[in-house]
């Protein structure tokens, strides 16, 4: 919302530099966004910061309010006149300009009243007026068409207040104008720029500003003024009002204006409603928007002549309802609307007229001809104006107002005002009072408020008086009674609760920001501390991130958006998958292949996989985080959580010393690493089963198991789903664990240590040559049946297949460790249990020892 | 026999003071006293001597070993001297070369962040509480004081699902019910804790904005909770964050879910206060809303709001880290550049 210092100061005195005005403004919830300063510089006050603006200043010896007293024709040019400015000099100055609305006055003689423009002189920064974007220009002397000039009447884009430049801005005739006034001190100004949070409905006009200012600064604030002049016939039976639903409309008043004449409104008007931003049209219609701007209250004006010919004779009888469907209105701007049930709609004899706090109907517009004006000031159920605005994709400045809601008291005071203002513009008689159908009064809201619910609620100790002076300088009433107030809520605002604790907190926050959140001490809570609750899941979760950080992951954070088409890719062959699971899906998704909730965390890490191979010969990344499962019968879906892992390219990274290997990551890469997880996890009895999985390579992928229950899968991931994600130069190796389940199944703390032995290990090798078909998961477990207690650790150290291992057979080798807790294992203890140990192999594996 | 031995000895002793080297010493020490050494041999010899001349060419021979031992350890003393010498003086590498190349893995910077926050409130008793994503209408914004219609829902633009009333939470306020529903017993007992998760908004995805973003969440409830301690503990909060003298600033604004509502600014860290780019050249930087628990959000947790009141707080670890790293682009964050990740 634009506000301009010039306005605000006719309501209240402003005694403080406007930066600091908008830092206490900016402090007490007004947030002043920018501040717009009009030819004045920009002031500098201690404490107090606001971006540097680089705005046109107009220079105080050169940029003056002239008085142009006689216009001539240019001697070489009609599009050109010379105006004879006095601009407080000892003589007249003669200013070729081409300003076309003072060709009207060329050769008229001399000019009383003057006409008052905005004059440079050479020399004077001012904007280029011919240039498409905003460009300074120094005046400097220059002959126009053979005449020497060195002056310029100005337009307001040369002056840098709009980009109007067609003509020269002239000013209304004032007595108290002096020719060679510094125009900084007659059109200088400063306009805040505000954003107001939806609470501030109240504030939502110059008088609402103007209102927080007095309360901020302790001023008093001058109301505008709204006598009805009531010197015409009465209104009564003029016109009628009948309001079906008092819940939409609760409060419709009129105010009739005859004998009226349309033209343009008085110039400080215009130039008011053009700083915060409105076009001028008439004097009627500038009225009507000037309250909406100057009180919040939204007036409509109609020309009573078109409603007494729609009447056909009788009396002009405007009825409210909610519209019905198929109804269609014509709106001011030409568009036909169809309406809606919770559209509300003024009515007459003839059909409808208006989009009720919205918009008016072109039917019974104002134009050049009206004499005769009927000015409506209403009140609107906010929840239908929202949604009129939604639905008709229309923001009105009435709308803007009406929905965040304006309080019905109001319409009585904007309808007098508003009249009166259309009175003084275009003259005419204001018909004696106003009609007022108000059938739904709020009512006082009254709160009772104790200084005990301050201190409870602030921690502050207030006194009575210091309480009550505060919020009477926001018009509310307040009775003092001990330690208690009796407030009674001022009739602009409707934000402050009948409800006695919800009240007290509304008055609270109001004490609060006018005495200064930052003069509200600070504490440490003194309250009882709460119980302490287990955290396991997060723990555990965190527990696992820190461990596949140590083996050398990155974390990733993905958008939990996808589509099914894109999970689809992780079946090949069509087959049913992640994408045959019912989704989360959007209503308003902001792209097609964002449109639902994802099933797995696997589409996305290969898109960033992707993303990544052209930079990175290596990736090994993981993602923790939900997947979105809705459930049969349950409004909400189930938000399991599930870990991710995508390893891919080289394993070694390329060194000056040779550490080049061009070797790939690759399957036992993956699985070592989830080895080492899974035993960091201590989860029970983990196996490795040949994967089913269809996104998987069906040879080099495995469910991964503890117990009976499938914690995920791991392994390459199938050609053809890699080469579907454009990841077709070197394997991807890819896990997906379901983390409810591996918490289940995980003993991360609290499992035993193993106590550190006193005696000797005893270190062995053992060979066997097998059948390339028995896994190496088999032949371990014999040899670790075999080798019961004493054998203490087994790992296998390398692989071999051909010469002189027969074909079809393979060679495993294995470093053994014996070992006992009490005492030193003998020569020949160990050589028993050895051969033990291989006679196992031969006879359950048919393995031969190698020598 | 004799004349040999103390020829073999002068022999020996000759042969050491030529000794430089490590290696050198060793191949002296086999031939002269190892098992094959060439006194060792004299020794094994002392038994074809006649039996009168055993005993003083066996003591002498003995002598000698011990002679040649001890002059062995001063040797081998010299030369590890002048070794060491030699390779602090001549052992030099090129250290500009670069070291050998490790890989190592790393949080997300959000994970980071998160992580930070909650250590923080942690320190101030305030335990982390998780709720879900997918919320209805309900506990997103009724029960937060937003009813349908509300001017305040402009402010969350938010992702519908096609079940009516179930939506994507906009932030992770409807925690707040969840919390004091599940651990205040009916409005019984105190709450201290802080809600962290992922929130998601109907907006165009920017440099400046997205559609996903997490939000940590406090709420402190008891029947002593005053404005003063949310001061307070914000104000130790920045300072544990952003450094001792981090000062902070309240403005007044609004959440419908809090009354008294305030925003809190802490002084740029970037530049000071005296006002930069990053801070919009304000000098204060925007790092948390908060405000007291309303009636009706406490009361719609099942607390009496005459008896119990609370404060809540919400701020945005992307936020705070793109402002701590200076990062221009909210994309980094769920893009997943390695590049980006690798600087964390």
């Amino acid at each position: 919302m634009l506000v301009p210092l010039s306005w605000l100061r006719e309501l209240v005195d402003v005694d403080v530099p406007v930066e600091l005005l908008a830092e206490r403004l900016t402090l007490a919830g007004l947030e002043v966004a920018a501040i717009n300063y009009l030819g004045l510089p920009q002031g500098a006050v201690e404490g107090v910061r606001w971006p540097v603006s680089d705005h046109l200043i107009w220079d105080r010896e050169r940029v003056l309010l002239g008085a142009i007293r006689e216009v001539r024709a240019h001697p070489n040019a009609d599009r050109l006149v010379l105006a004879m400015v006095d601009y407080g000099g000892a003589d007249l100055e003669q200013c070729v300009t081409g300003a076309t609305n003072l060709f009207g006055y060329k050769d008229v003689g001399p000019l009383d009243p003057p006409l008052w423009a905005p004059f440079a002189m050479e020399g004077a920064e001012l904007l280029d007026g011919h240039s498409a974007e905003p460009k300074r220009m120094r005046l400097r002397e220059r002959a126009l068409r053979g005449i020497p000039n060195r002056s310029m009447v100005c337009s307001e884009k040369e002056l840098g207040l709009s980009d109007e430049h067609e003509g020269i801005l002239l000013l209304d005739h004032e007595d108290s104008h002096i020719p060679g006034t510094p125009l900084q001190d007659v059109l200088g100004d400063v306009v805040l720029d505000i954003e107001l949070t939806p609470n501030l409905a109240r504030c939502f006009s110059i008088l609402g500003v103007a209102r927080e200012i007095a309360a901020l600064l302790d001023k008093p604030l001058r109301k505008p003024s709204a006598a009805l002049p009531a010197d015409g016939p009465p209104i009564h039976g003029q016109a009628a009002i009948v309001i079906e639903d008092p819940e939409l409309n609760s409060r419709f008043t009129l105010a009739l204006l005859r004998d009226t004449q349309v033209g343009p409104s008085p110039q400080w008007l215009q130039q008011r409603l053009r700083l915060v931003g409105q076009r001028p049209i008439n004097n009627i219609v500038d009225v009507t928007n000037y309250i909406t701007f100057e009180l919040g209250q939204p007036l409509h004006a109609f020309d009573y002549d078109k409603l007494l010919a729609r009447a056909a004779g009788a009396t002009p009888t405007i009825t409210t309802r909610a519209a019905r469907p198929g109804e269609i209105l014509t709106t001011l701007e030409g568009a036909e609307r169809q309406l809606e049930a919770h559209d509300i709609i003024l009515l007459d004899a003839a059909g409808i007229l208006s989009l009720g706090g919205v918009i008016g109907g072109a039917e019974t517009e104002i134009d050049d001809d009206t004499r005769n004006v009927l000015l409506e000031a209403a009140n609107w159920n906010p929840v239908n104006i929202r949604r009129t605005m939604q639905s008709q994709k229309v923001i009105t400045d009435a709308g803007a107002r009406f929905s965040r809601g304006v309080h019905p008291a109001q319409a009585s005071y904007g309808v007098t005002r508003g009249i009166e203002l259309m009175r003084q513009g275009g003259g005419g008689a204001v018909a004696a009072g106003i009609i007022d159908e108000y059938p739904l009064p709020p009512g006082p809201v009254q709160v009772i408020l104790t200084l005990a619910e301050i201190r409870r609620i602030m921690g502050v100790s207030f006194s009575a008086a210091e309480a009550a002076a505060i919020l009477r300088r926001l018009e509310f009433e307040v009775a003092v009674e001990d330690e208690r107030l009796q407030v009674t809520v001022p009739d602009h605002r409707l934000d402050v609760s009948r409800e006695p604790v919800t009240g007290q907190a509304d008055l609270i926050e109001e004490l609060a920001r006018i005495h200064g959140y930052d003069r509200i001490p600070d504490s440490m809570i003194a309250d009882e501390m709460p119980s302490l609750h287990a955290n396991l899941a997060l723990e555990h979760e965190e527990f696992l991130r820190d461990l596949l950080v140590t083996l050398g992951l990155r974390e990733t954070i993905t958008h939990r958006f996808t589509a099914p088409e894109r999970e689809a890719l992780l079946t090949p062959g069509g087959g049913p998958g992640y994408h045959s699971l019912p989704y989360v899906e959007l209503l308003n998704p902001i792209a097609p292949d964002r449109r639902v909730l994802r099933h797995t965390l696997l589409t996305r890490l290969l898109d960033t996989a992707v993303e990544n191979a052209r930079w990175r010969a290596t990736q090994q990344v993981f993602e923790i985080g939900q997947v979105y499962l809705p459930a049969r019968g349950e409004e909400l879906p189930q938000e399991p959580r599930r870990l991710a892992i995508l390893m891919t390219g080289r394993r070694d990274l390329p060194d000056w010393q040779g550490a080049d290997s061009d070797d790939l990551l690759d399957f036992f890469d993956l699985k070592g690493l989830l080895e080492k997880t899974l035993a960091s996890l201590n989860v029970a009895d983990v196996s490795w089963r040949r994967g089913t999985h269809a996104s998987f390579h069906p040879g080099r992928s495995a469910a991964l198991c503890s117990g009976d229950e499938t914690l995920g899968h791991a392994g390459e991931l199938h050609p053809l789903v890699a080469g579907a994600f454009g990841l077709r130069d070197v394997p991807v190796y890819v896990a997906e664990l379901d983390l409810e389940l591996l918490l289940a199944r995980s003993k991360w703390r609290g499992f035993p240590v193993q106590a550190l032995p006193l005696t000797p290990p005893v270190y062995q090798d053992m060979a066997l040559v097998l059948r390339d078909s028995v896994p190496a998961a088999e032949v371990e477990a014999v040899l670790r049946r075999a080798g019961g207690d004493l054998l203490r650790e087994l790992r296998l150290f390398d692989v071999y297949t051909g010469d002189p291992v027969p074909p079809g057979h393979k060679s495993l080798a294995f470093n053994l460790v014996y070992q006992t807790d009490d005492r030193t294992l003998t020569d020949r203890e160990v050589a028993r249990l050895h051969r033990k140990i291989a006679r196992a192999a031969e006879s359950q594996l048919g393995a031969t020892l190698r020598a | 026999m004799h004349e040999q031995l103390e020829a073999r000895y002068e022999e020996a002793l000759q042969a050491l003071a030529a000794v430089r080297d490590s290696e050198a010493l060793q191949a002296w020490e086999s031939a002269w006293l190892g098992r094959r050494g060439a006194i060792t041999a004299m020794l094994r010899q002392t038994g074809q001597l006649p039996q009168g001349e055993r005993a003083a060419y066996g003591r002498r021979a003995n002598e000698m070993r011990q002679l040649l031992t001890a002059a062995q350890e001063e040797r081998a003393e010299l030369v590890r001297a002048a070794e060491l010498a030699q390779d602090l003086e001549e052992g030099e590498i090129d250290i500009t070369l670069p070291g050998r190349r490790r890989r190592s893995g790393g949080l997300h910077p959000s994970t980071r962040t998160l992580r930070e926050f909650a250590g923080i409130w942690g320190e101030m008793g305030f335990q982390v509480y998780r709720s879900r994503d997918v919320e209805t209408d309900e506990f997103n914004f009724q029960y937060l004081n937003l009813p349908p219609h509300h001017p305040a829902r402009d402010m969350q633009d938010t992702f519908h699902t096609t079940t009516p009333g179930v939506i994507l939470r906009t932030h992770t306020s409807p925690g707040q019910i969840h919390a004091m529903r599940e651990l205040g017993a009916n409005g019984t007992r105190p709450i201290r804790v802080i809600l962290p998760g992922m929130c998601y908004r109907y907006e165009q995805i920017t440099a400046r904005s997205e559609i996903q973003f997490h939000q940590v969440e406090g709420l402190a409830v008891g029947r002593d909770i005053r404005m003063t301690d949310l001061k307070g503990t914000i104000a130790a909060f920045a300072r544990r964050m952003f450094g001792e003298d981090a000062r902070v600033r309240y403005r007044a604004s609004y959440f419908p879910f809090t009354e008294p509502s305030m925003e809190i600014d802490v002084e740029c860290f970037l530049c000071g206060g005296a006002g930069c780019r990053i801070c919009k050249y304000s000098g204060w930087l925007e790092i948390a809303g908060s405000g007291m628990v309303h009636p009706d959000v406490l009361r719609n947790g099942g607390y009496d709001p005459a008896v119990w009141s609370g404060f809540a707080f919400g701020m945005g670890p992307e936020r705070s880290a793109m402002l701590r790293h200076d990062i221009h682009d909210i994309r980094y964050f769920w893009g997943n550049d390695l590049r980006f990740l690798e600087q964390f």
